[in-house]
Formats: structure tokens, sequence, C-alpha cells
């Protein structure tokens, strides 16, 4: 452990404890107004002889650089890779680089793309790689102005690097913490120019992580490992039908319950407080709870199937129109297919939790968010406090996958918490986790096309589903289309020239719907990637050879898909039942290309032998990250077409646990080999792409394999076993 | 009820119901919120404590079976042999994501190596089938538990 591992940790993880919350730290850190990076003026922050000319940058006298995080860690290791981007302009000393998770501001920590401080869709080092290299470019030139002043000579005659300032001319040197407060008065450059990618020195280099050090010994603190004074932990029970409420509570026997402090009765849930969370637990168990289901308590998944069905067969709002669709469907030989997908719980390891502490006149709370401003106003509403009345703690995640951009967990502790007067945990079980999700919507995918000399001549999609955009970002939901929902099938790789896309909005009764690893494209490559393999058998061509001849204007799609056929053997001959599937995907602006190989044996069971993703993304910040992303998003995402459903009945979900909604696990995973190739262009997005390569790939390996097409998630065995056919 | 037990080398009292389990102990009578909660019915190992060196899931032990018993938890792993060769394998590799689950996946790790240094893919597969990942990290893990029994480390 060095020096450098030490310092993120004291950043990341102890100052919770540390301090009893981070809001300390920044509060004494905020009191000056700062500026956003682009068009707010500097204040001059001369209380503490830091520099701090953006929201982004702190440097003390002592050099030590902290860094604010204005994305969230939940394993996709962006606290390293926003670090890497921003350090690369400032020319600071990487080793003296601490992050610290930024507090709730729209005003300062907005995402540029949503406007919100929201870290999700692939995102984080898409939409802030320009703003954070001028936020660095601006600090590090102001450090360079400072020390030209004090030398009396041109700026321009001075050159930085590693936290240093240097004028070659007369070998003097000055480091950036004796620059601090000098530089702190310098006026900030107006248009500041950024490296050129040549000098990169950081970026694209394979940069340990910041926050791993600290998660091999049990130091990284979790929003569930808040631990605050006279803290209490509760157990929720929330209505097991949706929509329901509770009717009567009889505590008598919970009350006496050794540990247990208090029953919170809500509208919709009921909570028990105690001394641990075994207290609480044992409590909610004798509780007696009479719910008033309420109009829910009949759905099931049939119900929301058959809703699903008939939405599907109407006519949509159309994104995305070229050619003549209707001339062109009516000539060559036509193929009609729909594709259907399961709702799906995101099962983080962390469990949904939130802390709050309800004091008369603040509400502060401690949990580990993708959307901390929404956070603050919301638990605001919920305790009836202005905004800034809220103070929200932000922690590393256990995973977020799209769950943690829900507030919903935060309202409900915030209800719970101000019932009682002191600081209250408030641990859903997996349980609950489980049934009390936000969860992936049921897609149904109609795929219309027709084949004119071995190519796709005419294309048309019609994708119906949950728009959960119109709930999250209303503004963003226009002319019926969801522009998450339509995404990775308006832009569909292929030379399309009749190419038609529609959208149907169809919200499932009951069940609340939500953003998921892989989002919109997770669906929509399924189903493209699916009807490409069957259009290619109607054909009569190699799957790759088929999708490289409608590649020709996808030049880096097309030059991945032919490394990945290299590097995975395509071609090369293989046992009976055993398969190769190819994926391409244009998502999130990276391009990736995969091929799994699967055998099936005669019951229909799947034994994944090997994956091959090779992955233009642009810029890699991170290689090793950019690997890594697609490695865990393989098997995320395999994890799902393998076994992932969540089914209702009688208006609740029939899942509970990871032996019921089950997980891949060491010994299922296969060899998987991610080749990152070099490229100049603007970085892409990688958390998500690798979940939506997975299942198509799959899926295609066992058409090779068996000859059996199927479509719908999750696999269906039984539909495999020797001698059936789909 | 008091209750003792040596934890890390440490002698713990505290006052708790037998049948409590050690998870939570651990975490809220405790403070060493290192060992994690993941399932509470142990499917998914990120409770994983050694108790006499065997890897064992906390959320369903209870602490009247583990009196006069040497507990080890992720905080102290680090001080036996395996467990440091693990966590260093573990930093090299870079296996971790969102690192939730990793506490559980270094104690069963370590638990392995103690028990068999050199592994093949099936013996790492019997022993590590018990911890789930949701980052997917599995791949990296092998390396990592491959390179700690190796003593390639740098």
């Amino acid at each position: 452990m060095n020096a450098h591992n030490s310092n993120a940790h004291d950043s990341v993880s102890r100052r919770v404890l540390l301090t009893g919350g981070l809001a300390t730290g920044f509060l004494l850190a905020f009191h000056v107004p700062l500026r956003a990076a682009a068009n707010e003026p500097v204040q001059k922050d001369t209380t503490d002889g830091k520099f701090a000319p953006n929201a982004f940058i702190r440097i003390d006298e002592t050099g030590r650089t902290i860094l604010m995080m204005p994305q969230v860690e939940m394993g996709q290791g962006t606290y390293t890779s926003i670090s890497a981007v921003l350090a690369e302009e400032l020319d600071a000393d990487w080793s003296k680089v601490e992050v610290q998770h930024a507090p709730p501001s729209d005003k300062l920590y907005a995402n540029p793309t949503f406007g919100l401080q929201v870290t999700g869709n692939s995102n984080s080092i898409r939409a802030w790689w320009l703003p954070l290299r001028k936020a660095g470019a601006t600090a590090r030139a102001m450090l360079v102005q400072a020390a030209a002043s004090q030398w009396g000579v041109e700026p321009a005659s001075c050159t930085a690097s590693k936290g240093e300032v240097a004028h070659a001319a007369s070998g003097r040197k000055l480091g950036y913490g004796e620059l601090a407060f000098a530089a702190q008065s310098q006026t900030p450059p107006k248009d500041v120019a950024v490296k050129d990618p040549k000098d990169f020195v950081l970026i694209g280099q394979p940069l340990k992580r910041l926050d791993t050090p600290d998660k091999v010994n049990g130091k990284a603190l979790y929003g569930i490992d808040a631990i605050l004074p006279d803290m209490k932990i509760a157990a929720i029970a929330n209505c097991p039908v949706f929509g329901g409420k509770v009717g009567k509570v009889d505590d008598s026997a919970a009350m006496k319950v050794a540990g247990v402090r208090k029953v919170v009765v809500l509208d919709d849930a009921v909570a028990v407080i105690g001394d641990h969370m075994w207290a609480a637990k044992q409590g909610l168990a004798a509780l007696k709870i009479e719910w008033n289901e309420g109009a829910n308590a009949g759905i099931s998944t049939k119900d929301i199937w058959q809703n699903l069905r008939d939405a599907s067969a109407k006519d949509g709002a159309v994104a995305k129109s070229t050619g003549d669709i209707a001339k062109a469907l009516a000539t060559g030989d036509r193929f009609e297919a729909a594709y259907e997908l399961p709702f799906l719980a995101h099962a983080s390891m962390e469990p949904i939790n939130a802390t709050v502490h309800v004091r008369p006149d603040a509400c502060e709370i401690w949990t580990g968010t993708q959307i901390m401003t929404r956070v603050q106003s919301e638990a605001a509403k919920a305790a009836g406090l202005p905004v800034d009345k809220v103070i929200v703690n932000q922690h590393l995640l256990g995973g977020g996958f799209g769950r943690k951009l829900e507030p919903d967990m935060v309202v409900a502790a915030v209800k719970i918490a101000k019932q009682v007067d002191y600081p209250v945990k408030v641990i859903w079980t997996r349980e609950e986790d489980i049934q009390h999700d936000v969860y992936r919507p049921v897609y149904r995918d109609q795929i219309t096309a027709s084949l004119v000399d071995g190519k796709v001549a005419a294309w048309k999609y019609k994708i119906a589903g949950s728009a959960v955009i119109a709930r999250w970002l209303p503004p963003a939901f226009q002319k019926g289309i969801d522009i998450d929902a339509i995404d990775a099938a308006v832009d569909a790789p292929y030379d399309f020239a009749n190419f038609h896309v529609e959208y149907v909005r169809a919200e499932p009764p009951a069940v609340p719907t939500g953003f998921w690893r892989g989002v919109g494209p997770n669906n929509n490559v399924f189903a493209i990637e699916c009807a490409m393999d069957e259009l290619a058998r109607k054909a009569g061509k190699d799957p790759i050879e088929f999708r490289k001849s409608m590649l020709t204007k996808n030049p880096r799609m097309l030059a991945v898909l032919n490394l990945v056929a290299e590097k995975s053997g395509w071609g090369q001959p293989l046992p009976a039942r055993v398969g190769r599937g190819v994926c391409v995907q244009p998502s999130f602006a990276s391009f990736i290309a995969t091929v799994v190989e699967a055998e099936i044996d005669d019951i229909g069971e799947i034994v994944l032998r090997r994956v091959t993703s090779v992955v233009d993304t642009g810029i890699a910040v991170n290689p090793d990250t950019v690997k890594a992303q697609i490695e865990g998003g393989l098997i995320f995402g395999l994890t799902a077409a393998l076994y992932g459903e969540i089914t209702i009945e009688k208006g609740r979900v029939q899942q509970s646990n990871f032996h019921d909604y089950r997980m891949m696990r060491i010994n299922e995973t296969p060899k998987v080999e991610v080749i990152v190739v070099k490229s100049g262009e603007a970085p892409g997005g990688i958390g998500e792409a690798g979940v939506n390569a997975g299942p198509p790939a799959l899926r295609n390996a066992i058409y090779a394999a068996t000859g059996v097409a199927l479509r719908r998630l999750p696999i269906d065995r039984k539909l495999l076993a020797v001698g059936k056919k789909a | 009820m008091a209750t003792t037990l040596t934890i890390n080398g440490e002698t713990k009292s505290f006052d708790a119901p037998p049948e409590m389990p050690l998870l939570w102990v651990l975490r809220d009578i405790l403070g060493m919120t290192g060992t994690k909660f993941g399932c509470g019915i142990a499917q998914c190992g990120a409770c994983t404590v050694h108790v006499d060196g065997k890897a064992v899931r906390s959320c369903v032990l209870p602490i009247s079976a583990v009196e006069n018993r040497a507990i080890t938890t992720i905080e102290h792993v680090g001080s036996t042999p395996s467990g440091a060769k693990v966590q260093k394998a573990w930093l090299e590799a870079e296996v971790i994501q969102c690192g939730y689950c990793q506490s559980g996946q270094i104690m069963s790790a370590a638990a392995l190596l103690a028990a068999t240094p050199n592994p093949d893919d099936a013996d790492i597969d019997a022993a590590m089938a018990g911890n789930i990942c949701r980052c997917g990290t599995y791949v990296r893990i092998r390396e990592a538990i491959k390179l700690a029994a190796s003593g390639r480390q740098s």
C-alpha cells in the first residue's frame, strides 16, 4: 500500500466515520460559492489557502490534490477514469490525487447530457470528456501563470508536469502546493486549449483503480455500512401486492421481541426498528399485518403478456423511416418474427438501504445513489423541509445497475425516520429487494423484413414496452417516443435502404418499471441480432458474412467484426451440439462484436465454453477498466439470458432470493477474452455494452448448435432437448 | 445474554440472543462492517468469515455455535499468509468492481488456498461457487487465485 492508496482510502471511505458524515467536510469546502466548470466567474477562495479553480479541483499548500467526483462509483471504475481525465490536463502528480464524492448540486455537478446530477446510460466519460479536460487545463494554466508571474517570465516559457511548473531556461521549479495560494488569484484563461491526445500520459494507461485497495480489507464504506451515534436499524415489509396498502397491524408480539424499539406503520409498508437487524427482522416476522391488497391483487404474468401482445398489434409512433417501407416489404423474400423479453430485477449485491436522521431543522441522509439531487429533493418533500435543509452523504454503491436511479428507498426511510428522533438505517432484506424493485420492463419486438439478393432490402421494427423515460424524465418523452426504448433500434448498424422503426408505449398493469443495466439497447440489440441470424439462414449465408455484406458504411463496426471472427476461431469445426453465435452492436457510441461458443446437452442444459469480444470504444481512458466492464457486463447479460425472469401471480412477485432468482456462478463462467482496439475517436460508453452482447450471441450459438430459433428469454431448456423444435 | 467470542484474535463480550447470526453481531453490535449482508440464507457468500480457518456463511451461523472458536473476518484476514496473498493478487489482477461481494470472495479464496495451496479449476469452482458476484468478476477471481497460488506476485 503506497501513500496514494491510503489517501484515497481517507477520502472515499474513512471520512464518513472519521467526521460523522461527509457533509461536514463538504460544508467547509463549499461555504464559499464556487463556479461551475464552464460559465461562472471564479470566486476568490482565500479562506483556507486552497486553490479551488472550479467545482472539481482542490489543491492545498502541501500539493494534496483532491478531485471531486460528479459521477458515482458503483463498480464501473469511473472515479479512476474521471480522475485520470482531470489529472491529465492538470498535469497533476497522480500519486497525490485523492477523490471525494461530490455533494448534491445540479448547478455544479449536473451531468452535461441530462442536466441532472445522475450517473447512468454509460455516459460519465462521454458527457464529461471535454468539460473535465477544460477544467483541468484551466487549473493548469492558472498554476503556470502564478509561477511565471513570480519568476517574471512569460507563461509560454514554462512547462508543467507531475504537479510542478518548471522554467527550463533558468532551471527553476515550483510545486503546485507552493503555487496554490497565488494561483487562486489568477484570471482563468478564456478559451483554454486541451492536450493533443498524442501527449497524454495518464489517459490510455491501465492505471490502478483508486477505490480498490479499501475493497480488499473491509474498509470501503457502502451506504449499508453507515454507523452513527444512537443509530437503530429497521427492517421493512412493503405490501406484497403492487399498489396495496396497510390494513390492520397487530404489533403485540413484535414489541415483545428483545431489542425491538418501535413499529412504524406507513401507508403501504410496515417497519420494525430495533437495536440491530436481527431484532428488527424477528420483530417483523412477529407482526400480524392485514393488507388491503387493492385493485392489482388479481394480476398475473399471463395478463401482462396479453396486455403487451394486444398493444403490440397496434400501430406505433414512428421513430424513424427512410425509403419506402411498404413498397420494399412487398417485394423479395419476407420474414416476420416477434421477440419477447421478461421482467428483470436488478439484485445489486448491496441490498436496498438508506440511513436517515430527521432533526427538527434538517434531514440528513447516508446512502449510495445514482441520483443525488433527486434523492435530496424527494427527501425534502417527504420530510416537509426545504431542499437546502436536506444533507445527502454519498457512499460507494454495492452495485447500481439502474436501481439506484430511483429515490423510493430514501423516501421510505425518511418517512420512517420522521417518527423517531434518532438516526435509522432501513435495510431491505433480499426478499424485499427482489419483490419491490422497479423492474426492467417486458418488451415485445416485431420485425418484418424482406430479403433481396441475399441482403435485407426492407426492415420494419416495432418495439412495444413501457416508457420509462415518460415517468423518469417527462420532458424527454415527446410525440409518443421513448428515446431510451428506441436506442440502438433507430441507429441499427446495417445498410438498410428501407428502414422503419415504430414504438408503442405499453405500460404493464401494476408493475413499476425502470432502467436496468444495458437500458433500451438491451432489448433492441437482442431482437435485431436474433433476427439477423434468422435472416442469414434464410439467405443461406454465414451469419458473419451476411452481416459484413451490410456494414459497408460502418468501418468501425466492420473492423471489430472481422477481428472477432479471427480471434474466436469462427468457421473452425466444432463437435455436435456446439455452436458459435455472433452479436454486433453500436451502442453508447462504442462498437462491439462478440462471439459466444456454447454446448447444448441432450436435455437442453447449456454449457458456456468461450466468449470473445472485440471493442472499439474510441479512446479508452483506462483500457483495463474497459476490459473489466465488458467481461463483467457479459456475465451480467448471460445471467439474464440463462436465468432471469420475474413473474407475477396474484399481484405479487413470485421470486424472492438467489435460489429462485438465479445468478451465474464461477463454475458456469466460460473463458472470456476481451480485445480493446486502439482508436483515436472520442470515448464511447462501456458500462452497459457487455450486458447487451451476451444474450443475442448465446441465443445465436444455440441456433447454430440446435437449429432452434429461440424468440424469448430466458432460454427455455425444454425447447432445446434432443428432438425438440421451437 | 452475555456472550464472549474470539474475533480476529481478540476477545469480544456483548449481550445478544444465542440464536442471533454472527453477521449481525459483527455489523450491528461490534461495528465491523467489512462482512456484508447479501441474502440472509447462505446463497450468496457475501457474509463469509473463517471459523477455525474454514469458510462459513455468517448470516445463518448462530453465535451459540461459535463460542470458543477462532473467528476471522475480512478486517484481519490480511494477517494470515493466504489472506495476504489473496488480497495482493486481487489488487494485482484488478479483480474488483463494485466490491460489495469481494470481502466474501476473498475469505473463500483465502480458506481455499490455506487448505489447497495449488488449486486447479475444479478446486476453485468447488470453493468459490457459493460466492455470487453481480458485477461478474469471476474471470479475474479465477486468475487472481492462480496468481496468489503461484507466488508470482510482484
